[in-house]
């Protein structure tokens, strides 16, 4: 079966290329999406730390701010 | 109806979304994987060249969706005055993008056997060229321009213009002498292709779903979290 799968009537090297292509895509654009991702959650938490007290519980009463740093503290 | 979907309110569930998503994804991918490399049967004509099939014809489909959804946002987004529409639809074009390229090489690759070269000027192959072509305009002016309006205004130019093509890529294999072959499924009438064949095409093409899915989360998550860095910023 292995042969077959490396072999496959002398197609193998197309088809496997078409595949490997297909998943190093995949994993390019995941690993972009979550490298930008994760930079703006930094940044959100790096803003956040400078803030004064007033400013972050004026920020902490946004429901989506709390979540950003909810997330952050789980990650 | 739109402010159940706003931001604030669904960003609970699209932050804890893509790790139950890739989880799925992951287990239909292999799934497909082994179906496409393995179990599915040669095809009598091409061989083991068919398997390409089933990276290339899904990759192809999705990027067709994810265009037409796309335009289809960014429409609802200047009608309805929503920035949210043209968020989403953001955030689903580099997805739509790379399932465009994939379609591209991919058949570029099955080309080489079947048809004996690597690319032609073909009516379907040339179309979704023109469609890859929109895609990177669509996503430049997301990156040069800084006011909203403008975007908003030039984005949908760009996808109302392209979707004109994408009936075009459709039927470009009936209208014109093409090298590509025609339509083997279809949805109103009955498909050419054997059931041992499509169900790992429709397994490939559930995983593919599910990693635009993904992506278009995490994109998502972080345009949201952007906007809130500059909301940070005007405290």
């Amino acid at each position: 079966m292995i042969n077959e799968l490396f072999f496959m009537n002398g197609y193998a090297v197309y088809v496997l290329s078409a595949f490997s292509f297909t998943l190093l895509s995949f994993l390019g654009l995941y690993l972009v999406t979550k490298m930008q991702f994760v930079k703006e959650q930094n940044k959100f938490v790096a803003k956040f730390g400078s803030l004064t007290t007033e400013q972050a519980n004026s920020a902490k009463s946004q429901r989506i701010n709390k979540e950003i740093l909810a997330n952050v503290t789980n990650n | 109806m739109f402010k159940l979907f706003e931001p604030n309110k669904i960003f609970k569930i699209t932050s804890k979304a893509p790790k139950y998503v890739l989880f799925l994804f992951i287990v239909v991918l292999s799934v497909g994987l082994v179906e496409a490399l393995i179990i599915s049967p040669e095809d009598y004509k091409q061989s083991d060249a068919v398997r390409i099939m089933y990276v290339h014809v899904p990759a192809a489909w999705i990027s067709l969706g994810i265009f037409s959804s796309i335009t289809l946002l960014s429409i609802c987004g200047f009608v309805f005055r929503n920035k949210n529409f043209f968020l989403i639809s953001k955030s689903l074009a580099p997805s739509g993008f790379v399932f465009n390229i994939i379609a591209l090489v991919t058949g570029s690759i099955w080309g080489k056997p079947t048809w004996g070269t690597w690319w032609a000027w073909d009516a379907r192959i040339t179309s979704m060229l023109i469609l890859a072509l929109f895609y990177a305009m669509y996503l430049i002016v997301w990156r040069i321009y800084d006011k909203e309006e403008k975007v908003y205004k030039i984005s949908t130019i760009i996808t109302i213009l392209g979707i004109i093509n994408v009936p075009i890529i459709k039927y470009s294999v009936d209208w014109w002498n093409t090298l590509h072959q025609p339509a083997s499924i279809n949805i109103l009438s009955k498909s050419s292709i054997h059931s041992s064949m499509l169900y790992p095409l429709l397994i490939m093409t559930a995983a593919f779903a599910l990693f635009s899915l993904l992506i278009f989360l995490m994109k998502y998550n972080t345009e949201l979290i952007k906007i809130k860095n500059k909301g940070l910023d005007r405290l």
